[in-house]
């Protein structure tokens, strides 16, 4: 039985005629599904789909580089504009390749699952009769035997199973065909696609990915409070968030320092972790590569750099404010950028921007810079501004970033006082009196990215299906072969061998030259030389 | 102790100058090709012809052609080699190693294809695509030996490159086969028995059947750089999949072979249609790897540059 195929499949063979539809809604119904399911739709989409992802590549995108898109934004507000309103920064969630891909869905699944119903039926079908005229085959051979029809019979019977064909006798002939299993990988292969299409549905729904900065010496717990951002899919509750909490103890990068380049190349970043859940703690080490799994989430290492701990005290010596800050890196040598705000026990309400340098020197200039991505020589410098910080307002804020509009600089910039200057464990005075700073300890941060994606496992299940149903389609071939025996006087006999490709078979020739050498190597029967 | 990435980059040019040799032979082998006896044409349509195996057949100037490919092939590996040793780790890590490593992959890939068909008449083209590109990399990429990245160090990192190396250069001849198949059409269309290097190479139908075996090989090991891409994307950044715009066009290039392959199967695409296809598919390949390394910013930014 062939494979059901579109009417417009094309293998090489010469065109059949090809039926008109019949008129009337039902039969233009079936017109256009036809016409959804055919190769040519199934092709066009494909290349649509293709070509509507290259915008996905040269505009930046809200999913992959949102700073990217704020900078589009910035720099060209009026195209901006324009290609928003064409759903060009969310290519991948728009609306016209949302519409692409699901044609493509219905498509795929209305072209497979006919397909699948008839694979069935063939499966258990025999092969088809033997044709009256082999002859005409291009891949033919005639050979002449000795034996009884019978015996001849048996021997085509055994040389067609042990070569994989599935065997029906037709008389004096045997029919054979085998492959079937390429038709099973090639549905196999497409059903994996929708496996993949489904998941990757379903987890963006399921899924949540949190981000946290965490200071050596600090303890997350696994809850929406404790995360600083948190992407939750659209069916996402808090049941989902397993109760645990991971402790950072330490956290180790190593450095290569490149004498040519004079660049200091990082070669391992190692966090010491502890994980503790109901069950009691556990030491782990989270590497670059190496997210820690547990029960169903991941928690990866993305990022670090170094959280000076800061202490201000109040003209009158009183600690205000004492905590690990995490300055976040600039450069490879981690010249690190970061912001304290301090609303409360002051005179007036503080805000610093401060830039640390783990191995500081001086340039010509006097600015500071650091050459080396390890604390050698650390120096924290410090802006300071008073006024009002905005904090009471209810706007949220950003605690990496300082909006210094309303406020007033105290020093650094413009004011003509020097900014702040401290070595490790150095205190120094803010001017005018309003207290005092001290850079009391260094600590390091990471970031940790915890993700779950419950349909992760179905994916990687699909993709391997998606590889195996490939590699078995390439290397199966359907064929078909036939031989007849035509018995003749003195227990002589003649046999006609045939095969029939179906589908690319660039071994045909060397299929049939083996079932001919097979046959002949039987022990029921003789092939004449 | 022996500098191996300089020992690497002598070996290079080394090879280099030996393709030029090999390069030149096959031009001129297939200059003068035209005095030798046509291969009968297979009508449209039909079956794959037998095509020649062995290159029992070849002209004195493609046998130096192909020593001097197999000669220069060995200096090149033992340059990647050396590449490898010097950085202590595998030599495909930038621009520069992925270069070499994926043009040692397109000649590997045309030798080892000479065991199975006659295609002695692409190496021309690949000792010429190879030259080129050895040339660019070594010019313009040239990157010193440093440690990687640790999101980089990754066995997935290995698996992946490696793999979309080998895609590659199975795509590179398909697409080869591809062009030669389309020029074949048109001649065998025009029915131009003038044209007599054209008839000394094989007709369009035994070029399409084998530039689609070609392709479909690379296709899987694409589609494997896929999977295994988006392991390591997993384990790195912590998602399979994010768009990132090598990932784009990783999908792009996917979907455009299978494309192809439908094409193959769809009526009024099989031959010369599909042909284009395969040719923009290995175009965008092409593209993935100059610009969109050089100019698009992205996770993958691994260029070296
Ligand atoms: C999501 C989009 C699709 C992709 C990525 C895709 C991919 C592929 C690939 C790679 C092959 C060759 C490997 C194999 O035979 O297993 C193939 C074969 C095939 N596909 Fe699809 N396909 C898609 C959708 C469709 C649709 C919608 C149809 C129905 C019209 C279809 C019908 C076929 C047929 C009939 C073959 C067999 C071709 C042959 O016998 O040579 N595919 N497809």
């Amino acid at each position: 039985m062939e494979p059901l195929r579109p009417s417009d499949y094309d293998d090489g063979a010469p065109e059949r005629p090809i039926q008109q539809p019949s008129l009337g809604w039902v039969g233009f119904g079936r017109f256009m599904w036809r016409q959804l399911t055919s190769m040519r739709t199934a092709l066009v989409l494909l290349l649509l789909l293709a070509l509507a992802s290259i915008p996905g590549s040269l505009v930046p995108q809200r999913s992959s580089d949102p700073n990217g898109v704020v900078q589009f934004r910035r720099d060209d507000p009026e195209l901006f504009e324009i290609l928003d309103a064409l759903q060009l920064f969310d290519t991948f969630t728009s609306v016209w390749f949302s519409a692409i891909y699901l044609l493509l869905f219905i498509s795929l699944v209305g072209c497979i699952l006919p397909r699948t119903s008839h694979h069935l039926k063939a499966l258990t079908s025999p092969p088809p009769d033997t044709p009256a005229r082999l002859e005409r085959f291009e891949h033919y051979r005639k050979e002449t035997a000795e034996g009884t029809p019978e015996e001849l019979l048996d021997a085509a019977k055994e040389t067609l199973t042990s070569h994989g064909y599935r065997v029906k006798v037709d008389g004096t002939s045997v029919s054979g065909e085998r492959g079937y299993l390429r038709e099973t990988a090639n549905l196999v292969f497409h059903f994996a696609l929708v496996g993949i299409l489904v998941g990757l549905a379903v987890g963006t729904g399921f899924k949540y990915q949190g981000q946290r900065v965490l200071v050596e010496g600090q303890t997350f717990t696994n809850q929406l409070t404790s995360y600083d951002s948190f992407n939750p899919g659209r069916f996402f509750s808090d049941a989902s968030l397993e109760p645990y909490s991971l402790t950072l103890n330490s956290f180790t990068p190593t450095y290569q320092f490149d004498l040519t380049s004079g660049f200091a190349n990082p070669l391992d970043f190692v966090a010491d972790v502890t994980l503790r859940d109901a069950e009691g703690a556990q030491d782990l080490e989270l590497r670059v590569n190496e997210p820690i799994d547990y029960a169903g989430t991941s928690v990866y290492l993305l990022g670090n750099g170094f959280a000076p701990w800061i202490t201000v005290y109040s003209p009158s010596g009183d600690v205000v404010f004492s905590q690990p800050v995490a300055f976040l890196p600039q450069d490879s040598n981690l010249t690190s950028l970061g912001v304290v705000k301090i609303p409360d026990g002051l005179p007036e309400q503080l805000g610093m921007i401060g830039f640390f340098y783990p191995s500081a020197v001086a340039l010509e200039t006097g600015a500071l810079t650091s050459v080396y991505p390890e604390p050698d020589q650390p120096v924290l410098t410090l802006n300071v501004f008073r006024g009002d910080l905005g904090l009471d307002e209810g706007i949220p804020r950003n605690v990496y970033s300082l909006d210094t509009d309303e406020l007033t600089q105290v020093t650094g910039g413009d004011t003509g006082v020097d900014s702040l200057v401290m070595g490790l464990g150095e205190r120094a005075e803010i001017p005018g009196g309003l207290g005092s700073v001290e850079f009391t300890e260094l600590r390091r941060f990471v970031s940790v990215d915890v993700h779950r994606d419950p349909t992760q496992l179905p994916v990687a299940i699909s993709a391997v299906f998606i590889m195996a149903g490939l590699i078995m389609t390439l290397f199966v071939t359907r064929r078909r072969a036939w031989i007849k025996i035509t018995p003749g006087k003195k227990g002589q006999a003649t046999l006609e061998f045939a095969v029939l490709a179906r589908g690319e078979d660039p071994g045909l020739r060397r299929g049939l030259d083996d079932l001919v050498e097979a046959f002949s190597q039987s022990t029921k029967s003789r092939l004449n030389p | 102790m022996l500098d191996f990435a300089y020992l690497s980059l002598v070996g290079v040019y080394s090879a280099m100058a030996v393709y030029t040799v090999a390069f030149l032979a096959f031009t001129w082998d297939l200059a003068t090709r035209s005095a030798k006896k046509p291969v009968p044409v297979m009508a449209g349509g039909g079956r794959e012809a037998e095509a020649p195996a062995a290159p029992a057949t070849w002209g004195p100037f493609q046998r130096i052609g192909l020593t001097l490919s197999v000669l220069a092939w060995i200096v090149h590996l033992l340059a990647t080699i050396g590449r490898g040793i010097a950085g202590n780790r595998v030599p495909w890590a930038n621009m520069f190693e992925f270069g070499l490593t994926s043009t040692l992959l397109i000649v590997a890939v045309f030798l080892g294809t000479l065991f199975w068909k006659d295609l002695g008449y692409l190496g021309a083209y690949v000792t010429g695509f190879v030259l080129l590109a050895l040339g660019v990399v070594t010019v313009n990429f040239y990157v010193d030996v440093v440690p990687l990245p640790p999101a980089l160090q990754s066995g997935w990192l290995v698996i992946h490159v490696f793999v979309a190396s080998t895609a590659t250069a199975f795509f590179a001849l398909g697409a080869a086969l591809s062009v030669l198949q389309l020029v074949r059409a048109r001649f065998e269309a025009r029915q131009m028995a003038k044209a007599r290097i054209m008839n000394t190479l094989p007709g369009s139908s035994v070029m399409e059947s084998l530039a689609y075996r070609l392709n479909v090989v690379g296709f899987v090991l694409w589609s494997f750089t896929l999977i295994a891409g988006a392991i390591w994307a997993e384990r790195a950044w912590g998602r399979y999949w994010g768009w990132d715009v090598k990932e784009v066009w990783t999908v792009i290039i996917w979907v455009l072979f299978a494309g192809y392959i439908h094409a193959r199967a769809t009526r009024g695409w099989r031959g010369s249609r599909a042909a284009w296809l395969g040719i923009i598919g290995f175009g965008a390949v092409l593209f993935n790897y100059t610009v969109v390394n050089i100019a698009f910013t992205g996770l993958h930014s691994y260029s070296g540059l």
